[in-house]
């Protein structure tokens, strides 16, 4: 994969692109990525992190303040909207109301002077991609939610753009429904190998659907990887907290010797893996550890006193939150195994989880908001 | 009648009937005056009153005299000429430009948006009477102008001044009755429309003209019964050359009490009636295309 800083090159490249609405406020700073032909891209944020504002550039209804955004390594600034040919599906589907489903799929074929019988099998076609023959003739108002979004999907795919733009449009859909979608878009996608630049505030769809995660936050991307690396390797305390369920921990960085970071937590001192915690002595940092990585046992790399504060019982696992080391929101998954050595509410044990699992991260995020979980 | 639940109070109960009869009264005010003078316009005698055979229904008290009159007599086939030649062109005009600063001051990024829809709306608060002697002096010079340069016919620089006159008159009905069916109207359908390909100008006929059609076929309704009745600017700038219907009805009263005046103006309560059904079927077809739509 090609170097994402500086532009370099790919099939869609923001190159140093900055937004401003009011001329003070930068919406988007500084913004470097390169997509790849094929790929499913996501831009993963909380509201206001600039993401769909990224989105609304590459398809024309936004100027960048500052940079350029080439498409298959023409520069696209000075070309208007809808000669961009980039397929769009909207967060609140846009279809056209006084057309029919067919009329909608035919629109842009039509704009594309494809003659009638050309179009008539290009609408067929798309419909089957989504499984909705047979609604030619309603109109949007009769369709549910979720065969609307479907439409909105067939129609952006029509006219064979190579590039596909998709703003939160699982959004409005109850979540059943939501993760069926998120199946059949995939599909779609690895199907027909259109590039896909997918918008969403929901950390598991972009998990479920992405080839690579953008996470902006701030109008900047924290992290761009796959979403494993994503999970398991975030880069700053934002991600490790945007991402999946995170356990923190806030100390002092004591000393860090070759790749294990000594940290004083609450006057204990464990041992976690330094990621941007710095490397000098007495620097603020966050600890991070998944839930899945902690055991409740007494061998291992870090072992610590915990008291058992809540159980929820959640039929395959047990949810336990502990008091660890000051933090009394402290989260162990254990699962549901025969063997009952279960902890009773208020007793003590002790917690265990290995250096490379806990990692030491900047200490920006502890007043940051909750990732969704 | 709904029966009144059991909990209400007496003073309720008063207030219950009272409105009743209160918008009983309300309606009687409002159409009694227009329901009055259409049997007259049937009578058979040439005066203002109802004769005794009328009030007792005699069959040979009524006729449609007046009717032939208005229909035959070229003074009013003239007036009715007129005010449908005016009245078309000038619905014309203000339904393009209306529609069109309807759609222009419905982006966020129009500066001054509030100034311009209050200056543009202007002619439907300032009185009439003002609006019309503005119009007077201002036209003159124009008039002038086009006849002794353009050297065009007095007869078509008369037509064109009020043509005129009754467009600004329209405009605002019309901006406001698009501009009402903007704000239901989904600005990302016009985004959709780009991202398909299709340009500002296909976009415009295709996809949001259609949507905001109930709103300017309203408007254009209004601005056309605004020409239609008009009488002030028309008595003010107007000449012989362009009497209209309600110009003709106002010298009519004056000069020669005729009940030729009450069968055109019944035959313009009819017609106002047929033009007010058509807002209301489109309203229906409207809601029929948007309705339904999903939470």
């Amino acid at each position: 994969m090609n170097g994402s800083t500086r532009g370099g090159d790919g099939y869609v490249v923001f190159d140093d692109v900055q937004k401003s609405y009011d001329g003070e406020t930068l919406v988007v700073k500084r913004l470097n990525l390169a997509i790849e032909r094929g790929e499913f891209v996501t831009m993963l944020g909380p509201s206001g992190s600039g993401k769909t504002t990224c989105l609304m550039m590459l398809a024309g209804f936004e100027t960048p303040t500052h940079g350029s955004i080439r498409l298959d390594g023409r520069p696209i600034d000075n070309i208007a909207p809808h000669k961009r040919g980039i397929g769009m599906v909207f967060q609140n589907y846009a279809l056209f109301p006084h057309m029919s489903v067919a009329e909608n799929l035919a629109f842009p074929l039509e704009v594309r002077g494809i003659d009638k019988t050309d179009r008539q099998s290009r609408v067929q076609r798309a419909l089957d991609m989504v499984r909705m023959s047979g609604f030619e003739n309603r109109r949007p108002a009769q369709l549910s939610g979720g065969q609307q979004q479907r439409i909105a999907v067939a129609r952006a795919l029509v006219f064979d753009p190579e590039l596909v733009l998709m703003d939160e449009p699982l959004g409005a859909l109850d979540k059943q429904l939501r993760e069926e979608m998120q199946y059949e878009i995939k599909h779609i996608h690895e199907e027909l190998g259109v590039t896909v630049v997918y918008v969403t505030h929901d950390q598991s769809e972009a998990l479920t659907m992405s080839d690579r995660i953008a996470v902006f936050n701030d109008g900047q991307i924290q992290q761009l990887a796959d979403p494993s690396t994503l999970y398991e390797r975030p880069d700053n305390s934002f991600v490790a907290q945007f991402i999946g369920e995170n356990n923190r921990l806030v100390g002092t960085v004591d000393r860090v010797d070759a790749d294990v970071a000594y940290v004083d937590v609450n006057g204990t001192v464990v041992t976690a893996l330094p990621v941007n915690c710095g490397d000098g002595g007495g620097n603020q940092t966050q600890l991070s550890i998944r839930p899945e990585r902690i055991s409740l046992g007494d061998a291992g790399d870090n072992v610590v006193d915990a008291e058992v504060k809540e159980l929820i019982y959640l039929g395959d696992h047990i949810r336990c939150r502990l008091d660890v080391l000051g933090n009394d929101e402290f989260i162990v998954k254990m699962p549901n195994a025969a063997s009952a050595n279960a902890p009773t509410i208020g007793a003590t044990t002790k917690v265990t989880w290995s250096t490379e699992d806990c990692r030491a991260l900047d200490p920006a995020a502890i007043a940051a908001p909750k990732g969704t979980t | 009648m709904a029966t009144l639940p059991a909990y209400t109070t007496p003073a309720q109960k008063i207030w219950h009937y009272g409105l009743r009869v209160l918008c009983g009264f309300i309606f009687f005010f409002l159409v009694a005056p227009i329901v009055a003078i259409i049997p007259l316009s049937f009578s058979a005698g040439d005066f203002f009153t109802y004769t005794e055979g009328m009030l007792t229904f005699q069959p040979d008290a009524y006729s449609l005299k007046h009717y032939e009159d208005a229909l035959t007599n070229p003074e009013w086939t003239t007036a009715i000429w007129n005010s449908f030649r005016i009245a078309i062109p000038a619905t014309i005009i203000a339904v393009t430009l209306g529609t069109l600063a309807a759609i222009g001051l419905s982006q966020r990024h129009v500066p001054g948006r509030r100034a311009i829809m209050a200056i543009l709306i202007s002619p439907m608060i300032v009185p009439l009477i003002i609006s019309a002697l503005g119009m007077f002096f201002f036209y003159a010079p124009l008039g002038n102008f086009m006849q002794d340069t353009l050297r065009l016919p007095q007869d078509l620089v008369e037509f064109i001044k009020i043509v005129l006159a009754h467009a600004v008159l329209g405009i605002p009905f019309v901006i406001i009755t698009v501009t009402a069916t903007l704000v239901g109207f989904d600005q990302s359908l016009t985004r959709a429309a780009a991202s398909m390909g299709a340009g500002p100008l296909r976009t415009f006929f295709k996809v949001q003209m259609p949507l905001i059609l109930p709103g300017v076929i309203s408007g254009a309704l209004f601005a056309f019964i605004t020409s239609f009745d008009e009488v002030v600017v028309i008595t003010i700038i107007g000449s012989q050359k362009v009497q209209t219907l309600p110009w003709q009805m106002f010298v009519g009263l004056r000069e020669q009490i005729s009940l030729t005046i009450l069968a055109v103006a019944t035959m313009m309560v009819g017609f106002s009636i047929i033009l007010l059904t058509t807002i209301e079927l489109l309203r229906r077809r409207n809601e029929r295309l948007r309705g339904l739509t999903p939470s």
